[in-house]
Parts: structure tokens; C-alpha cells; sequence
């Protein structure tokens, strides 16, 4: 499920948006859910005295982890194989993608039931298996309704946040049935029980992602709320493990420090309704754990960017960004969007998510919440760069930069530039100030403009003594 | 080179300078007092509820009188005679029809209301997911009292499959709205019981363990 249509072109983030603003009751919702979660995940953090060192001992777990990856893998191999685990390797999406098919054949599986994973989306998993003759039941509700309205997820914890009940009971109406005029969320919840349990009960195999990697105990942890997931991995004979190699723990008692802040970050609960741990098939089943690098690799080396790999995706970034609650994940046109988004995604095509970095006040609020410390305001900022000199920047934007620079970089032009905009905000007619000319004007007041400069006022008020 | 050997290699060649220690995990103080009275609060705020009962002996009439005669029940645990066994099914979509499964949890978490149940309580994985119920026993004194001293534990290991269920199923996927009963079981019950059959390789106090 790709988000954007023309590869070959930058996304065009503000353009998304500004459809997404134009959209009243969706975007008053959107913002105002997102920001709910925000304030729980502060609520549950103002009962953890140690709240900020475990947000220090996370990061500095995984980034221990992250430096010497390649020795905890082998060790999680080891110890996942031991317990009857075939572990598959898969340097990219493609390889991924023909490992799972070649489980599926090799069973003579049609049917998959799988749970939420960002990696499949990212390895744009099921068009491929569809093309195939697969079919893939997604069961979790957020990503069962974008599926059945052949959407991308539009966050990376609630894929359907965007939607209000009315587009939900529309969505199943035309798919799998109901009345398209009951909105009431019990009643959609309860009907995607009923057409979904059934799915997953046929299921042939079973698929989940990843939380974390236990290097120590070769544990898979899957942490969810719906029991879709282990539904979907506990009924079929097969169950299969899509994960990132940077999911990777060293220990067991590790989790004693991620599962404390997982969920609080992420939805505001102390923690989710299932924290299940998955070390070995079932009696007279199979266990295959795929290992995903994926782009992983050629991160970890990049100076700037790796610590973006200590991500547990768990949302906050998002929930707190004020472009993002303002614009909808969706407009990111990428499998993660926000802040992290706008920092990973560069990492696979910088000229097609050149707009992302720019998507951002720079306020820090991201790096703020991020449970495991990820200075993501400072890579977006660098990010920023890279784009620039790389020449990756719109027409207009380099330009306007490039004049920008040139007049801060001169006392003289700066009093100049800046006395002439005061003149501009004070005396010019509201259809010259309001016009497309003024990108600063564009839904919203200009703020008043003073008489005089603050250089002028301190030289009248605190003049220099020589 | 296998995709195995080049992902490790490239790992290996593109580690960032710097040295990054493991850190040593710190215990911090936990949960004081009253475990069950904090396990019974904070698994209520995930919607899950707890029962006592005035002694051992009022289990059975208890669940009969809950569950009523007619209802399709199984349980996992050897301590009640009176219920058809989970064990006897081979097949985990067997369970389908189950109106609520009866398990014991090894151990209950207090910091967070959750209960440790393993592929050996369970049995049958799925009778904690397709049953439309869950009754959960728990023994009063086998509450530890923190997340993180969960995970000193080796009861992880103990099995293939170990899941720390928090309440019954839930959803906020359509606007927020919080439903309990998403996927898996609609509602999570615990009852406050000790164990009749106690396993003498485990303490039967999990602070002590």
C-alpha cells in the first residue's frame, strides 16, 4: 500500500494539508483526539517519579544494542532456533516479501490473517501477496477499516485516526455490509468482530510484527489490545514474524524498562490490555521469524540519522506535533509520517521526501516525549541541510532561502529589509498584504507592526556609552 | 554471500564510533503496601474486574451461580472438577463456541493490574481469546509488585508462549471511543483464590521468589 502515486516526484505536503484543513470536522477531530493522547501519556509520566530515567536507561539500552547489533542478532538467532524457530534473513522489502510467499506455497496457503506491522506496509507487503493469489485479512480494527477503504495507515498506532464514526460506518456499508447510517463505534466494533473472527479462524497462516527482540531469551513481544493478534498467531498451524532488525534487547529484564514506557507513550495506558511473549511454535506447529534490514544497515552508518533507529514506534512524536495533528498522516505520503516519519523516510529517498523535514515548527516537542530520547528536531534540522545541499529544495524555497541568508548575513540589509516590512504591515491596502504575495498572511492576522525597530528604540533608550 | 552474512557484515562495518555501554538496571521503589488493593485498582482502569470470595470453598458455587448451567464453559486449571477440561481439545479453534474459559494466572503484576498466564496454564493458547469470557484465578499472595520485577523472573522462559493480559480485549479505533471486547474476550474477571493443588517446585509467595 504505497501512499503516493508518482514516485518520481517530491510529496507534496503542503498541498495535502491544506485539503485536510479545508475539512472542518475532521481536522477539529483529528487534533483534538491526537492531543488527548498527549496529555494521557503526561498523566501516566506525572505517576513514574523515575520516568525520565527510564526514558535515559532506554536510550542508552538501545543504543548499546544498536553498536554492536550484528553479535545480538546471531545471539537471538541462536537462541530462537534452539527453540525450533527457522529464522529467515531478508536483505530488503523484495526479500521479505518472496520469504513469506515461499512459507505460503511451500503450505499451499491462500489465506493470511495478519496483525498490525509497519514493516509489511513498509515492505508494501500485501499488493505484492494479492498479486499472488494470497488473501490477507488485516485484524486489527484501525487497519482492518483502511484496508477495506484501500487507504495507507494514517498513524502508526491508530491507522484510522483521521476518520470520523460516519466515514467508518460508510467504509463497511460498502464492503462488508451494515447500514451505513448507524455511526454508533459499538455497533462498527462489534460488526468487525463477527465478519472478522471467522477470517481469522480459516486462516491458513498466521502473521504478527515485532515489539521487541529479546537477545537473551529469543523471545518475539508483541504488545496489542485487540487479541487480534494473538488470535492470528495462536489459531493457524503457521505463524510467521515480520521484524526489523533494530528490535533487538540485550536481556529479558530490559522489558522492565520498555514495557513501563511503551504504551504510556503511546496511547496513555499503563500498559497494553496483551504483552505477549513468543519464543517457539506450538506443539505440532511452526514458528518462522523474519529478519528485516531493509535500509536498516545504511542508516546505522550514517553519522547524523542512526539514532533514528532507536524508534519503538509508539506514536508520541506524532500525537504532540502540531503539524502533524494539523495535517493528518496521510499527507505525509510515506508508510510513517510525523516527525519520525519526516526523519526516516528521507533515509530511503531523499529527493522524494525532501518536503518532509520542512514539515515541522522545529519546536522540540518531538524530541521532548520520545521515549528513547531520539534528538529528532536536530535531525530534522540537519535533514533540512542535507536536502538543501543536495539541491533538493523547491525553486522558490532556495531562492527565498538564499536571499534570506544573504540578508541576515548583512547588519546593514537586515535595518533595511526589516524597516521596509514594518512600513509594508503598517500602510499597505489588506488586498496587497492578504495577497498570494504574503505566504505569512495566508489564514491568519499579521500581527501589528511597531512604530519603530528595537534598535531604534534602544538607541534612544540605552544609548552605547563610547 | 547469504543475506544473512551481508546484513551481519554491513552491521559490523557500519557500527557508530563511540563506545555505548549496557547500562545496569537500577530498582526503583515500587508499589508499597497493599498489592492487592493496587492490582484490583489499576486493573480496573483497564477495564478488568476482581471478585473476593469469603474462602475457598465458595469458588464453585460462585462460578455456577455466575456462569449459570446452560453455558458453554471450559477451564484449564485441574482444581475444578465440576467444568469439562481444556486439555481434551486438540484443536485450538475448538474453543470457538466457549462462552468463558476458566484459567489461573501464575502471577499477578500490581503496577499494572496484569496477570501472567503461560502456554502451560492456558493449555489450549486460544481459550483466553476465543472464549467470550475469561475468569482468571489468582492467588492473593502471588502479586509481585512492579513490572520490571516481573522480568526477573524465569517463568518467561518456562515456556514457548507467555502473554501478561491486562483486562479483556480492547478498541479506541473508531474516534476514540473505548470499547471493551475488540477481537478477544469481552470481559476479564479475576477471582481472589488460592490455589488447592499447589505445585511444590514454586513458591507459593511470588514475593519471595
Amino acid at each position: 500500500m504505497s501512499a503516493g502515486t508518482d514516485k518520481t516526484k517530491p510529496v507534496d505536503h503542503a498541498g495535502a494539508a491544506a485539503a485536510f484543513v479545508a475539512d472542518t470536522p475532521h481536522l477539529a477531530f483529528h487534533d483534538r483526539r491526537l492531543w488527548e493522547l498527549r496529555q494521557k501519556r503526561d498523566g501516566q509520566m506525572h505517576v513514574i517519579p523515575e520516568w525520565q530515567e527510564l526514558r535515559s536507561l532506554a536510550s542508552a539500552i538501545k543504543e548499546h544494542t544498536l553498536s554492536r547489533l550484528a553479535d545480538y542478532l546471531e545471539q537471538f538467532e541462536a537462541q530462537a532456533k534452539a527453540r525450533g524457530v527457522t529464522v529467515h534473513w531478508a536483505r530488503n522489502a523484495e526479500e521479505h516479501n518472496a520469504t513469506v510467499l515461499r512459507i505460503m506455497r511451500e503450505h499451499k496457503a491462500k489465506t493470511l490473517a495478519k496483525s498490525k506491522s509497519m514493516l509489511t506496509e513498509e515492505c508494501e507487503m500485501a499488493p505484492f501477496l494479492e498479486r499472488h493469489g494470497i488473501t490477507i485479512t488485516e485484524t486489527d480494527l484501525g487497519e482492518r477499516i483502511q484496508q477495506l477503504d484501500g487507504q495507507a495507515p494514517s498513524h502508526i498506532v491508530v491507522p484510522a485516526v483521521h476518520k470520523l464514526r460516519e466515514d467508518v460506518a460508510r467504509v463497511f456499508a460498502r464492503t462488508i455490509g451494515g447500514d451505513p447510517n448507524n455511526a454508533d463505534p459499538n455497533a462498527l466494533a462489534e460488526h468487525a468482530r463477527v465478519t472478522t473472527r471467522p477470517l481469522m479462524l480459516d486462516a491458513d497462516i498466521g502473521m504478527t510484527g515485532a515489539n521487541f527482540l529479546v537477545a537473551e531469551t529469543g523471545a518475539v513481544v508483541v504488545c496489542t489490545n485487540e487479541g487480534n493478534a494473538d488470535l492470528s498467531a495462536n489459531i493457524p498451524k503457521v505463524h510467521i514474524v515480520s521484524a526489523g532488525i533494530e528490535k533487538l534487547i540485550p536481556r529479558q529484564a530490559d522489558l522492565g524498562v520498555f514495557i513501563r514506557l511503551l504504551s504510556r507513550s503511546a496511547l496513555g495506558s499503563p500498559i497494553t490490555q496483551y504483552t505477549s511473549h513468543f519464543r517457539g511454535p506450538r506443539a505440532g506447529a511452526e514458528m518462522h521469524i523474519i529478519l528485516v534490514d531493509n535500509g536498516r544497515s545504511q542508516r546505522l552508518g550514517e553519522e547524523d540519522f542512526w539514532p533514528s533507529l532507536k524508534c519503538i514506534r509508539c506514536g508520541a512524536c506524532m500525537n504532540t506535533c502540531p503539524v502533524y495533528r494539523r495535517s493528518g498522516g496521510l499527507s505525509y505520503g510515506a508508510v510513517y509520517s510525523g516527525p519520525i516519519g519526516a526523519i526516516i523516510n528521507p533515509s530511503y529517498d531523499p529527493m522524494r521526501y525532501s518536503t518532509l523535514p520542512f514539515a515541522s515548527t522545529l519546536n522540540g516537542s518531538c524530541t521532548s516525549v520520545c521515549p528513547v530520547k531520539i534528538n529528532i528536531h536536530d535531525q530534522l534540522y540537519k535533514w533540512r541541510r542535507v536536502i538543501a545541499e543536495r539541491g533538493l529544495l523547491p525553486k522558490n524555497k532556495a531562492l527565498s532561502l538564499r536571499i534570506a541568508g544573504y540578508v541576515l548575513a548583512s547588519p546593514r540589509l537586515y535595518r533595511l529589509a526589516t524597516g521596509a516590512a514594518r512600513m509594508a504591515v503598517r500602510h499597505l491596502p489588506r488586498a496587497l498584504l492578504y495577497s498570494k504575495l504574503n505566504s505569512w498572511g495566508r489564514d491568519r492576522e499579521v500581527p501589528a507592526a511597531p512604530k519603530e525597530s528595537f534598535a531604534a528604540w534602544a538607541a534612544r533608550n540605552r544609548p552605547v556609552k563610547r | 554471500m547469504s543475506a544473512r552474512e551481508d546484513i551481519l557484515a554491513r552491521l559490523r562495518e557500519r557500527r557508530p564510533d563511540g563506545e555505548f555501554p549496557l547500562p545496569v538496571l537500577p530498582s526503583f521503589p515500587g508499589i508499597e503496601g497493599d498489592l492487592v488493593a493496587a492490582f484490583q485498582q489499576n486493573l480496573a482502569a483497564m477495564g478488568g474486574q476482581c471478585v473476593h470470595l469469603p474462602d475457598r470453598e465458595a469458588l464453585d458455587p460462585f462460578l455456577c451461580a455466575r456462569l449459570g448451567a446452560s453455558r458453554l464453559i471450559r477451564t484449564s486449571t485441574d482444581e475444578l472438577p465440576g467444568f469439562a477440561r481444556t486439555d481434551a481439545v486438540t484443536d485450538p479453534r475448538d474453543l470457538e463456541n466457549v462462552h468463558t474459559g476458566i484459567v489461573r494466572a501464575r502471577f499477578g503484576v500490581a503496577e499494572t493490574g496484569s496477570l501472567f498466564l503461560s502456554g502451560r496454564e492456558l493449555q489450549v493458547n486460544t481459550i483466553a481469546y476465543l472464549a467470550q469470557h475469561l475468569v482468571v484465578l489468582l492467588d492473593p499472595a502471588a502479586i509481585v509488585p512492579g513490572i520490571a520485577d516481573a522480568y526477573l523472573r524465569d517463568d518467561f522462559t518456562s515456556t514457548n508462549y507467555v502473554s501478561l493480559m491486562t483486562g479483556p480485549s480492547a478498541t479506541a479505533d473508531i474516534e476514540g471511543v473505548m470499547i471493551r471486547g475488540a477481537q478477544g474476550v469481552r470481559s476479564l474477571t479475576v477471582v481472589f483464590a488460592k490455589p488447592i493443588f499447589t505445585d511444590p517446585t514454586r513458591p507459593a509467595d511470588a514475593r519471595q521468589a
